[in-house]
């Protein structure tokens, strides 16, 4: 049986400014600190459903700092 | 103000006060883009380039080594080197004063504002309806816009409201008058500074639970703040956090003016509202910053010399066609919008979250109470001068 593709998001602190617009798009899958730097929810897999939030997510970062991946399931990266 | 020598070539001689940039900027960055040499230059203002495609604008945003926040605003004379920390700061200084400030602007902070702020556009809209019944003209800019900001700001400091009044005052010397009058800039300025010593010295006595006394409490590492820091960033805030949006949430109101289709769909689909907000910040970003060369640099061929300003233009990147497909056309239901309308880099607007709280709710109560509006055009309506950009005449016709 094959291992199936799950979408991973992955967010670089030491590029986030805190635009905190991640939040406010999938607000599932993005946690705040105090200081408003982001910080991606548990591993960053992106529950089923989720997908769209966390492509829009990623595409109106305005510093690039959130990429996105897609990851064999069970796979640490 | 004195004669304005005309513009003769938008890439060599750009004035960014000129009546025709005021009016209607856009061609004109669209042209500078378009050219050989997307970063245009004037001898005006003692020598300032104009950056036009995002990404030229984002590696200056990127590169504080070469490009200083000494001098955020481009003026004819600099009578006084105001500090206003972090605006002002380059490293190594910006970080504690910018994350000293961080914690009293994130969203959990900002939406506890949102009630507050929801109920003072209803008293204004209430004054505003009350005034079109009796046959008054109204104003979206002058009657609406330029009072939320200045109510919100003189909330969180725990100052009565009608400080608000006191605030536009200020703000109309350092930004309006005093772009051309350097003494209305030194007059505004020490109003201003003077009030706040009032207001720091009350708080340092007396500290409660707002924004100043949260300043004067608060530490980074090891750093703690004095009095004179304290008072430079109140200062910021008004300065910074003030005319940027009211200008923003005025483009945005004079947008569903003169778009009938887009305010009729945002009525109908309030859930584009989110999308429409950032739309505008997009589309008619009020805020252009400056920087000050440092060293003779070069930027993408571009040679760049030491000592001359740079208009940071966040509103010209946001129209880059390289960067935002339709880049020319508003959008309302846009998803992929990674506009730079606060900024980029380290000096990203430390009042976004505010700023898109007071936007959001300001074009919220207004469509929901005055959703049929127009531009009225038997009244004058007028664009502000300098490098915060809005909406200062509003004039509208309220119902169908």
């Amino acid at each position: 049986m094959g291992t199936s593709i799950v979408l991973k998001i992955a967010l670089d602190r030491e590029l986030c400014q805190g635009h905190n617009r991640c939040k406010r798009i999938a607000p599932e899958l993005f946690e705040l600190d105090d200081y408003g730097i982001a910080s991606v929810v548990g591993d960053g897999t992106v529950p089923a459903g989720q997908e769209e939030q966390a492509r829009l997510a990623v595409a109106n970062c305005p510093e690039f700092a959130i990429s996105i991946n897609e990851v064999p399931e069970g796979e640490k990266r | 103000m004195s004669a304005r020598p005309p513009v003769t070539d938008w890439l060599t001689d750009f004035d960014h006060q000129s009546p025709q940039w005021i009016a209607d900027p856009f061609p004109i960055w669209d042209k500078i883009r378009a050219s050989a040499c997307p970063i245009a230059h004037t001898d005006r203002y003692q020598g300032v380039y104009l950056p036009t495609r995002y990404q030229d604008v984002r590696d200056i945003a990127y590169d504080p080594e070469h490009f200083s926040s000494r001098r955020v605003v481009i003026r004819e004379e600099y009578p006084l080197d105001a500090k206003a920390p972090p605006i002002t700061s380059d490293p190594p200084e910006h970080r504690p004063a910018r994350m000293v400030l961080l914690p009293a602007f994130t969203p959990k902070v900002i939406d506890k504002l949102e009630g507050h702020t929801r109920a003072l556009c209803d008293e204004l809209i209430d004054s505003i309806l009350a005034r079109h019944a009796a046959g008054e003209p109204i104003d979206a800019a002058v009657d609406y816009a330029q009072h939320i900001p200045v109510r919100v700001i003189a909330h969180m400091m725990g100052l009565p409201s009608d400080t608000g009044d006191l605030f536009r005052e200020w703000i109309h010397l350092t930004l309006v008058a005093g772009i051309t009058d350097p003494q209305a800039l030194v007059r505004g300025f020490s109003e201003m500074t003077h009030y706040l010593k009032d207001v720091v010295a009350e708080r340092r006595a007396n500290p409660g639970e707002d924004l100043v006394s949260y300043l004067l409490q608060a530490k980074f590492d090891d750093h703690e703040f004095d009095d004179e820091h304290v008072i430079g960033t109140l200062r910021l805030l008004l300065i910074a956090g003030i005319d940027t949006t009211w200008s923003g949430l005025g483009s945005s109101l004079w947008h569903l003016a003169t778009h009938a289709d887009d305010r009729r769909r945002l009525v109908a689909q309030p859930d584009l509202m989110p999308t429409a907000i950032e739309e505008f910040l997009r589309a008619y970003s009020p805020v252009t910053m400056a920087r000050v060369i440092k060293e003779d640099t070069e930027l993408n061929g571009c040679p760049m010399k030491a000592g001359h300003g740079v208009l940071l233009s966040f509103p010209a990147a946001n129209r880059d066609p390289e960067m935002f497909p339709d880049a020319d056309k508003v959008l309302i239901d846009r998803k992929e919008n990674r506009h730079a309308a606060f900024g980029l880099g380290i000096h990203r607007c430390i009042g976004s979250n505010l700023a898109r709280m007071e936007m959001t709710v300001g074009v919220e109560q207004w469509l929901r109470r005055i959703p049929e509006f127009t531009l009225d055009k038997d009244r004058p309506m007028t664009w502000s001068i300098g490098t915060v950009r809005g909406p200062r005449l509003l004039p509208v016709r309220i119902g169908a």
